[in-house]
């Protein structure tokens, strides 16, 4: 017999202002607002921007606040916001050669045009606690070289006179896949892998890369380039029958070159994996371009034998959205499923019990029954 | 033909940068100047304001195939004034207020009477703001750039 059961709505209701109470905190102590988030919390915003797959750093800010900082559930909130919104068309691509650096630095090549530029970095910082940011802070003015930058080109497409380093695929006019449209197929072209892990966890993709570097799947990479900075965002417009300037967005750019010892069909070279993430997210986006060119193996003709290579593996779990919404759920009422599972253990154990019984010596101790008992009564 | 798209092209890039500065403008950057328009004020919507998604899209290995990278939001609205130009506004963002204002700047700049005024108070505005954003980021940056030096070493 099933026994459909209610209740529990005035203690949801309730929860639900204790959270709001909780996630004010001390009334005392000032609110946070959404614009202190956006200017002081920049990169927490741009990881809810990545992978909420929203550039919109209003809405982020405010996600965060609302989720009280967990990013994953502010995440949700950005991913949960977008279904709302009609989709007006698609930009046209995105020309990182002519990004306005903030920050450009390569692990390859010590002189490059446009040179090494640190940007606003944690590298070389002590990692040392700083007790003088608890209280009210007046930061530097910021150094000033008046003579300003010098264009700064792509740093692979411009050391390649000897061909060492793989050049990418001709342009083709075919739209790319989008997997926001449809559901993710193998094998997956590298259009629908890069979307999947331009959104992907930042933590799932850095353990994966971390263990292509460490010997599943073993890798060799450098960091070719990485470059921080704004592009422009243009958009053709059907009823202007030309192309419109939207603004612009902030992007972090990563290209790693991996030695490539060659295969049957390449010949040994430099190969490359890209990453391409919102706002200023170095770490995503390393993680993401090593794993880029751990699941490129197949089309290398490389064996895979190691995670980070498996593209089912890596593209069916990279999602923190739908990886926390499927272990998350366990946490939801599943009474009657486990009441069935526990009537089910029952009669194994009865059926194993009674197999033993046939056999000389050895019977199952009467306590287990009776925790079973117990916990029954509980329920 | 070829003789007028030769004819349009230079009138389509002014356009294009004149609504570049529009989606670049402050709310009140375009309405303090819109304001004082006579030409702005009787315009109807052809399409409600509205904030909706672009796909942004990137390029693999930077210069390769295009992908899908994430969307953007973005504020739209098409506009026609009482003397018949129809304006248009998309910009990042959903200020759909700004939008509107975008897209009365987009007509008021169609018209041989208000295209100077725009020009000058709304687009050359917008761009010298920007130009000083960005000169002043770009020094900052510059400062933090790497100047390599060698130690000399040796036996002798």
């Amino acid at each position: 017999m099933y026994v459909a059961v209610k209740g529990g709505e005035k203690a949801i209701d309730n929860a639900h202002r204790l959270l709001g109470h909780d996630r004010r905190g001390d009334p005392e102590i000032a609110e946070i607002s959404t614009e202190q988030i956006a200017g002081q919390l920049k990169l927490a915003v741009a990881r809810v921007m990545a992978e909420g797959s929203l550039y919109d750093p209003q809405v982020a800010s405010l996600a965060i606040k609302q989720a009280r900082g967990d990013l994953i559930e502010a995440i949700f909130l950005a991913r949960a916001y977008r279904t709302t919104l009609p989709r007006f068309g698609y930009s046209l691509p995105v020309e990182t050669s002519r990004m306005v650096v903030e920050r450009r630095i390569s692990a390859t090549y010590k002189d490059l045009p446009g040179g090494q530029i640190l940007g606003p970095t944690f590298d070389y910082t002590h990692r040392l606690i700083d007790f003088g940011l608890a209280g009210e802070t007046l930061p530097e003015r910021p150094a000033e070289n008046p003579a300003g930058l010098e264009p700064a080109p792509h740093v692979t497409g411009l050391l390649n006179d000897e061909g060492l380093i793989e050049r990418n695929a001709a342009r083709s006019d075919d739209p790319p896949r989008d997997l926001t449209r449809e559901p993710l197929a193998f094998p997956a072209g590298r259009d629908l892998r890069l979307q999947n892990l331009a959104r992907g966890d930042e933590g799932f993709l850095l353990g994966l890369a971390y263990s292509s570097q460490r010997g599943f799947g073993g890798s060799h990479p450098f960091v070719g380039e990485i470059r921080i900075g704004e592009v422009q965002v243009e958009f053709f417009a059907e009823e202007l029958g030309f192309a419109v300037t939207l603004g612009r967005v902030q992007l972090t750019e990563c290209e790693m070159v991996n030695q490539f010892k060659g295969s049957a069909t390449e010949p040994p070279q430099f190969t490359r994996g890209y990453g391409l993430v919102f706002g200023q997210s170095e770490r995503k986006s390393m993680s993401m371009a090593l794993v880029d060119r751990a699941l490129r193996a197949e089309d290398l003709g490389q064996d895979v034998t190691a995670p980070a290579q498996d593209q089912e593996f890596v593209l069916s779990h990279s999602d923190n959205v739908q990886a926390t919404g499927f272990v998350e759920h366990l946490k939801l009422p599943h009474y009657v499923d486990f009441q069935a599972e526990l009537g089910l253990v029952r009669r194994m154990r009865a059926v194993a019990a009674a197999a033993r019984a046939d056999e000389p010596e050895e019977a199952i101790p009467a306590e287990a029954d009776d925790m079973t008992e117990d916990r029954e009564a509980a329920e | 033909m070829i003789e007028a798209a030769t004819r349009e092209a230079p009138e389509v890039a002014a356009r294009q940068r004149a609504m570049a500065a529009f989606a670049e403008a402050r709310f009140e950057e375009l309405a303090e100047v819109l304001t004082g328009i006579e030409a702005a004020r009787a315009s109807v919507d052809l399409r409600r304001p509205e904030a909706g998604l672009v796909m942004l899209r990137g390029r693999i290995g930077g210069d390769g195939n295009a992908f899908n990278l994430g969307e953007a939001s973005v504020a739209r609205a098409s506009v026609r004034l009482a003397s018949g130009e129809v304006g248009h506004a998309y910009v990042l963002g959903r200020d759909v207020a700004k939008a509107r204002l975008a897209a009365i700047a987009d007509a008021l700049w169609q018209r041989p009477e208000t295209r100077e005024t725009i020009e000058r108070d709304i687009v050359a505005t917008v761009e010298a703001r920007l130009a000083v954003a960005r000169g002043a980021r770009q020094a900052q940056v510059a400062a933090t750039k790497v100047d390599f030096f060698t130690l000399v070493r040796g036996e002798d």
